[in-house]
């Protein structure tokens, strides 16, 4: 995309050329609901801005996962804490996904509140400066989960304004079109369908 | 719940949905004010508070009625408006469904509150019922209260008539709680033309409400020890700035924004669209919103009878701004007015932005400060600009 695109208010009309993909997009990047990016119906993922199939999703996520230096999950409050059977589900099966893609590192986003004097982007990304962690790890593909969906927006959003790192969101609710891929009601089964395609294409010969 | 000694009635809970397309209906005949309350008992609201100002009061002593009857689980009079914003938001940051109304000088005294409804993503329902705000100081009715919203981040419904009143403050609840929306939701209404008129209202059963809210969808973790999974902070950027990217900042307030784009789908599927148009073919368009669009289409309904090719377009949903659906049913107009309940046009400003050609819109009639606005206005300008006067 161009410099800088101012954002989305009041809203306009959306702009057809407009993709969800890897940055750095500029200065300030607009919302990409903005810019006229929906999320997904039920059954439906996004990739890039496009809906696709879940069905598709699964295997789009393992080739990048397998395909990248430094893959990383950013696990957030509503899989770090016990809260619900589903939460714990989801938690298990991220863990499972992780075991199994090669070289998979995990780096909790505990909170979502501003530190003082700022976080150690070694072993925490915040939603305020998700980029630094980004930076310091040299991480080029990364995984949200269970992060609430407004401050998973606005650090996906951050990280595809001044970053190069290729963004996947499991969300529990909708999905974030901030995202370059995203899946939505994405529980256990869907975290287990990934890690089923990550084992295919592994057995496959897909080399990491 | 308090113990009052009143048998609290069993209720169903039904979808949205149901609630507005499936059930059946019973006429009633009620003022705006009655309307609303009737449409806050079977929102299965959790917490009204309120202070009490013309034209608003009735809705504010009708909900109190539905506390004492236990159709809601709490409620009381803040000390003024800005006490009342500022309650509504801890409640609903605490994870329950709030509703508020109040009205032109209560909505200015409260600013401060409801400006910041949005970027704590708090999904509240308020009902504003518009008056004049000053220049010089009015108790009539003007819709130039909305111009003072417009930027605020809510999403913004202009109802035409008590039945409006009703089924739009059950859409917003619906709209407003979806968890990539969680915005809250201004429910508009011009003062007395809308809140003391009497009219035909179809209502669903008593017997039915909303399922309650559930914060645990909500994108933001609810301020309260009993929501799991913890209580954590999430303060707005702006109090530690100092440490952090303002980026995070200029996200915040975009995330706010996208958060009205997403509410498009789920207000064409609960409210059948943004506009509501009429002859779109016709070479004069009357475009209008409140009850200036009540007024607007019985003026299209004579202006037709007369022989005039009008058309005309209700604009019920003013944030987020149906921008393609304007622009769409404007295309082929030659002329354009668009009659308001306020002296400055913020309406018009907002339709000019888009529409090319802009010089086809006559920014009027407009009356503003208690003055009503007779049919026969709109149908004089038609005229004058077709030139052909009656």
């Amino acid at each position: 995309m161009g410099d800088t695109v101012t954002a989305g208010s009041p809203p306009r009309a959306p702009d057809p050329r407009y993709r969800v993909v890897a940055g750095p997009e500029g200065y300030l990047s607009p919302a990409a609901a903005a810019m006229g990016i929906e999320l997904p119906d039920e059954g439906y993922s996004l990739v890039e801005g496009e809906s696709i199939s879940d069905s598709l999703a699964p295997d789009i996520i393992a080739e990048r996962l397998l395909e990248a230096r430094n893959p990383t999950l950013f696990p957030g409050p509503l899989v770090l804490w016990g809260w619900s059977d589903a939460s714990i589900r989801k938690a298990r099966a991220l863990q499972e996904l992780v075991a199994e893609v090669p070289g998979m590192k995990m780096i909790p986003m505990p909170d979502y509140r501003p530190k003082y004097p700022k976080i150690d982007p070694a072993i925490e990304i915040n939603p305020n400066h998700p980029n630094l962690t980004i930076w310091h790890n040299e991480i080029d593909v990364c995984v949200f989960a269970g992060v609430h969906c407004h401050f998973a927006n606005i650090a996906l959003k951050i990280i595809r304004s001044g970053t190069d790192c290729y963004t996947i969101a499991l969300c529990g609710e909708r999905g974030h079109e901030d995202a370059m891929v995203t899946m939505r009601d994405a529980g256990d089964v869907k975290v287990a369908s990934i890690t089923a395609a990550v084992r295919r294409l592994k057995a496959g010969g897909h080399d990491a | 719940m308090p113990d009052i000694g009143v048998e609290i009635p069993a209720r169903t809970v039904v979808t949205a949905e149901h609630m507005l397309f499936d059930a059946p209906r019973e006429q009633r005949y009620l003022i705006g004010n009655e309307a609303v309350a009737e449409a806050v008992k079977r929102a299965n609201v959790d917490f009204v508070v309120v202070y009490p100002i013309t034209p608003q009061s009735e809705v504010s002593h009708l909900c109190g009625d539905l506390w004492a009857r236990g159709l809601i689980r709490d409620y009381y009079r803040g000390e003024d408006e800005l006490h009342v914003m500022v309650s509504a938001m801890g409640a609903a940051t605490g994870g329950v469904r709030v509703f508020t109304a109040t009205s032109g000088p209560g909505t200015m005294r409260a600013m401060e509150a409801i400006s910041c409804w949005p970027g704590y993503r708090l999904p509240l329902v308020c009902a504003f019922m518009g008056r004049g705000v000053g220049t010089p100081a009015n108790i009539q009715p003007d819709s130039v209260e909305i111009a003072y919203l417009l930027e605020t981040g809510m999403i913004i419904f202009h109802v035409e008539n008590p039945q409006d009143f009703f089924d739009m403050t059950i859409a917003a609840y619906a709209i407003a709680e979806q968890p990539e929306v969680h915005v809250p939701v201004a429910v508009f209404a011009d003062g007395f033309f809308v809140t003391h008129s009497r009219e035909v209202v179809e209502l669903p059963p008593e017997s039915e409400v909303l399922a309650r809210y559930d914060p645990a969808v909500a994108p933001v973790p609810a301020m309260d020890m009993e929501t799991v999974p913890v209580r954590m902070a999430r303060d707005c950027l702006v109090i530690k700035s100092n440490f952090i990217s303002y980026n995070a900042n200029a996200s915040w307030q975009q995330e706010v924004w996208a958060a009205q784009h997403r509410a498009r789908k789920h207000i064409n599927r609960l409210m059948g669209g943004s506009v509501e148009v009429l002859h779109p073919d016709a070479e004069i368009l009357l475009v209008a919103s409140g009850s200036a669009a009540a007024q607007a289409r019985v003026a299209m309904q004579e202006a037709r009878r007369q022989g005039l090719d009008v058309g005309f377009v209700k604009i019920k949903v003013i944030r987020p701004f149906p921008e393609r659906e304007v622009v769409e049913a404007c295309k082929k107009a030659k002329h354009i007015l668009i009659p308001e309940f306020n002296m400055n046009g913020w309406l018009a400003r907002e339709v000019k932005s888009r529409v090319d050609n802009n010089s086809r819109i006559f920014a009027g009639p407009r009356v503003f400060a208690g003055m009503t606005m007779p049919p026969e206005l709109i149908l004089d300008e038609m005229h004058k600009l077709v030139g052909a006067r009656t």
